[in-house]
Formats: C-alpha cells, structure tokens, sequence
C-alpha cells in the first residue's frame, strides 16, 4: 500500500525539488542566454537576463574561429570509438567475472574500479610521455585509445552487474545445445542483456564527450574534441563570454539531446536488477 | 547408442567433497533415475555427465569414449532443466531450432525436424510465441523439444517436473515415459520425489550424502532394500523402524515395517496402540497410531473410520519384517 503523505508535506517537497533542481539547471540556463547575447551584453552591470539584442552572430564567430564541425565529428569519432571499443573488450571480460570467477575475481574488479579512485594528473607525464614516444599526441586514435582505458574499468563493472542479472542456467543450456563459447555470447548472452549494454553504452558515450583533462592535454589542433573547442574560447580577458557560451552550448547540445532521448532506457538500465 | 559409464568419479568444491567416489554402468536406452534428498549430490552427478561441472578425479565414458574432459557443446547430449532455461529472446520455433543451427544443420532440415518436434509435443500453434507467453506445462514441452531435436546420445533431466503443479506433474511424467518408449534414447532423471524414481525409472540409483547407497530396479529396492536409508527413502508412506527390545527379538538392531504390511485388529495382534491422527484419502486411510515403540504409521483401506483415541491392534506380517544391523546394513 502506499504510504500515506499530508498535501503540505507533498507541496513543500514539490518546491524544494524544483529549486534544487532549478538551482543545479541554472548555469546551463545561463550559458543558453549569454549564447545569444552580444559581447558588450554579456559583461555588462548589471546583468541583463534575456538578451536585449538577440544576436546569432556568435554562433557565426564561433565556427569561423575554431571550425565546430571538426571538432564535433572528432568528438562523435572518439566517445563513440572508445564506447564500441571497450565493449568489445568488456563484453569477454564480464562474462568471465560474472559465469566463471575466480577466488581472485572481486580482487580484480575492485582494483580496476580503484583504477578510477586516483586523480588522472598522478598519471598525466607517464602517459603523455608514452603517448609522445609512440608519436599518438594529437591523434584521434590516440585518443579514442586513452577514452576507453580510462572508461573500461566503468563498463566491465556495468556490464558484469547486468550479467549477473541473467540465470546462469540460460547458458548453460546454450552450452548443451552445442553452442561454444563465441555462440553463447553472441546468440544468447548479448540479446538478453541488451538492455544493460544500451545503457552502458549511453553512459560512456556521455562520459567521454565530457571528458576534459585528457583531450585538452594529448591534443592540440588536430584531434581536438569538443572540450577542447570550448576551452580555446576561454580567455582571460573575459572578452569572449558569449562566445564561449555559445561554443558551450553547441558542444552540450548534442550530448543534452541524446540523454534527453534516452533517459527512460539509461533510468532502466541503471537501476536494472534493483527490482526484479 | 547412449551407454554411460563412470569410474571412479569425485568431485569437490574446493574442499567439500560433493562426491567422494562413483562408479556406475547406465545402459544404452536404459531409464536410470537418480533419486536422494536434497544435498545428496544427484544434481551434481548429473551436472558432471552433461559436462557442465569439471570432474575432481574420475572418468566418464560415452559409449566407450573418454569424454571426462570433454565441453558439454562435444558430449553429444541434451538437457532438460529445472527453470526450463528457454531462451527468453526467442521464439518457441527459435529455441527448438537452436541446437540445430549450431550444429549448422540445413535450414530445410530444421523445419521438418521443429516442425515434426511440435506435432509430437503439441506445440505447433504456439510456434511463433515467446516463451513468457507461455505455461509452465508449454514451457516445459518447449524444453524436451529443444532437447529432441537433435537427436542426442542420451537426455539428462533435472527436475524437470519440480516447477509444475500436481495435476500437470502426473501428465507429464506419463508423457516422458512414453516419449522414452517411442525413442528409445538413454534418459538420466534426476528427482527428490521418489515417486517419480518408482513409476518412471528401469534403474533407481540412490544416493545420499555423494554415496550410491543403492542401484537396481524400483521393486528390487522397495522389496529388498540395501540398507536403513533406502528402506527408509522408497515408499509411501515411509517405512516404520522399531529399535531396542522389539527389534531384539528378530536377532536385529532395529526392524522396518511397511505401513502396508501391517495388520490391524479392534480385538487381538501383536502390538497394541491408541490411534493418534487418521488421514483419510478414499481410497486408503494412513494411521498414525501411538504404540509402545512409538508412532507407527498403518496404511489400511479406505473405509475405516477409526478416529482420535481408538484403540486398536497391529499385526506386522512376519515375511515383510526388514532387519538391519547396528550400522543400517540390512541383514
């Protein structure tokens, strides 16, 4: 039965949810209408809040200055390359952890997840000097390389979860079907956990679009994502602030829509064997 | 050709012992029940067959061959199991296939065998359907379909019938035994209800604690019982033991009598007692009568109508009296 909540109790938390949730939008709300403003606007003092002169000129600036277009598609190259990438080493890898462990098994898991624990900078010369001598700074393959070690340790973990959601006696009876190994992931393993893949999928797509401190430092002009876009407009004159607005919200927007599309499949997935 | 033999079979997790040591010879097209409560190792044993568990030590040959080692996909059999394991993502004709389209059997192949399949099990007008939109009874018919097809060298059942309800479980029960008379085929079934072991099996294996206790026909082991633990397993309702002075008196540690061969007596017998509980079934009334040496259970016809704190007289018949020593063998 549902448990029974006073109307004023109901209402209160209503309006502290949408303040919170207000508050957390409002940086996003702010760059969407900086975007549109004029230079001069944007810094001015008093701020204005909707533009007083609705100007697309910063859009324009933005794509003659730095081409948003590379950009994007070295963003699309990279988050998508690193995703499908770590899946297919992620896909073997929780299948072994979730059907066949060993005693080392949550060893292992918790020291890729301990992987992530650390701060990316304790790592940054090491990496950037092997990424120097093996001449993949400022590659997209090099990039894509360093998304998916650095995601891995997330996929692996989502997948095993959602593994573990899948009777074990399905493969089994794969197994006496005479389906090896190759066959019992591909024809059964993978359809029944589509769900989780999806959203595994969909959240490290997100992660590596987003992902700042690697594609800033291994890369230049080059194989520059979106975030590098992004940072080359921030000066420190402040100068640019609608342009850099305007580069923010071109590099958020493909990635707010996919989420937006998507978010009944990410809720699923992430909260997939919570409730049976 | 589906004979199967153990030798020496052990199996551990890591170190608890499931199966200490096995050895058994299952005939081809021989029906082999392996029954025991539950903890007794029979699913392991049968999970060591299939390949779906690694053998500790031991060999287990296929028709002669040494297939200890061998990927339950190279074995050659097929299993039906508990949860029925159908493939949730594919329709009923996809899961029957399965098995064949990985041994890549031609596509016109797979349709006359699928489709002979569901004629045989009733299935040809939920082809198209999902599993979930079938009943467990359906489900289970999908699961001996997939097993069928592809013609294995024996079929491994694990309690395949547990999931289903009463009425369901005594059909098809009946339906496997007739599909094992039409095909023939080496079938291995493992069940706790010993029930199913009497009415289906050629051979009863029964096992306790990893160990075979015994092995050889349903009636051999109802009617000349190893030991304490299969007297006491086979049957329905188990049998009655009488230790100390009673049991003395026929040179035995402890004697076992059927509740069937028990006679009873308002007037005169060997034993006298109070009638504690009578189950009434129709056809046959159990009671449970409170005697000296204990509560004995007593299978009469079913019109009696003794009831709580009657008094009554128990003739055990001196031909089906079962002794065992101080250790349980029988004697």
């Amino acid at each position: 039965m549902a448990r029974r909540v006073p109307t004023s109790t109901r209402i209160g938390f209503t309006i502290l949810a949408w303040a919170i949730a207000l508050l957390l939008f409002s940086p996003i709300l702010w760059t969407i209408l900086t975007a549109f403003k004029t230079e001069a606007e944007a810094i001015a003092a008093p701020p204005t809040f909707l533009p007083e002169t609705f100007t697309l000129e910063n859009f324009g600036a933005v794509q003659d200055r730095s081409d948003y277009i590379k950009h994007a598609t070295n963003s699309i190259i990279v988050s998508f390359g690193s995703t499908l990438l770590g899946l297919v080493i992620a896909i073997p890898a929780a299948w072994s952890m979730a059907f066949a462990p060993t005693k080392r098994t949550k060893d292992i898991l918790m020291w890729m997840l301990s992987t992530k624990m650390m701060p990316a900078v304790g790592v940054l010369i090491p990496i950037y000097l092997i990424f120097r001598d093996l001449r993949l700074l400022d590659t997209l393959h090099g990039l894509t390389l360093i998304m998916t070690l650095i995601n891995l340790p997330i996929i692996i973990w989502m997948l095993y979860t959602y593994f573990k959601e899948i009777p074990v006696d399905i493969l089994e009876a794969a197994r006496m079907d005479g389906a090896e190994l190759w066959n019992e992931i591909t024809h059964v393993l993978v359809p029944m956990a589509i769900p989780g893949i999806a959203s595994t999928l969909l959240l490290n797509v997100i992660l590596a679009w987003n992902e700042a401190f690697w594609t800033i430092t291994l890369t230049s002009g080059r194989a520059g994502t979106l975030t590098a876009f992004i940072s080359s407009f921030s000066s420190p004159q402040g100068l640019f602030l609608a342009k850099l607005s305007a580069a923010s919200l071109l590099a958020i927007a493909p990635i707010l829509l996919l989420g937006w599309f998507s978010q009944k499949q990410l809720v699923r997935g992430l909260t997939f064997g919570a409730v049976k | 050709m589906g004979s199967i033999s153990l030798s020496h079979v052990n199996k551990s997790f890591g170190d608890v012992q499931v199966i200490p040591d096995i050895s058994l010879e299952i005939n081809d097209g021989e029906f082999v029940v392996f029954v025991g409560p539950s903890g007794c190792g029979k699913s392991t044993l049968l999970r060591l067959i299939a390949g779906l568990e690694d053998t500790t030590s031991g060999h287990i040959r296929l028709d002669g061959q040494d297939v200890t080692d061998a990927p339950p996909a190279r074995r050659g059999l097929a299993m039906v199991f508990q949860s029925y394991a159908l493939y949730p993502h594919m329709s009923v004709r996809d899961n029957i296939a399965f098995p064949l389209k990985m041994a890549k059997t031609p596509q016109a192949e797979i349709d006359r065998k699928v489709d002979y399949a569901a004629r045989t099990l009733n299935l040809a007008s939920y082809l198209d359907r999902k599993p979930r939109a079938l009943s467990g009874g359906q489900r289970q018919r999908v699961a001996i379909g997939r097993a069928i097809v592809r013609e294995p060298k024996a079929f491994l059942f694990d309690e395949p019938l547990s999931n289903l309800d009463a009425a369901l479980r005594v059909n098809m029960r009946l339906e496997i035994t007739e599909l094992h008379q039409q095909l023939k085929t080496t079938m291995i079934y493992v069940t706790h209800d010993q029930v199913e072991a009497m009415t289906m099996a050629d051979r009863i294996v029964v096992l306790n604690a990893g160990n075979v206790e015994q092995f050889g026909s349903p009636l051999d082991l109802y009617r000349k019982p190893a030991n304490r633990f299969v007297a006491g397993f086979i049957g329905s309702p188990r049998m009655n033991f009488i230790d100390g002075a009673e049991a003395g008196k026929h040179d035995a540690h402890s004697i076992g009598v059927r509740p069937e061969h028990i006679r009873l007596s308002t007037s005169e017998g060997a034993w006298q007692g109070v009638v504690n509980v009578s189950e009434q079934l129709g056809s046959d009334t159990f009671l449970h009568v409170q005697t000296d040496f204990g509560l004995l259970t007593v299978r009469t016809d079913g019109d009696q109508t003794f009831t709580h704190g009657d008094k009554v007289w128990l003739t055990p018949d001196p031909n089906r009296i079962y002794k065992f020593d101080a250790a349980g063998q029988a004697i």
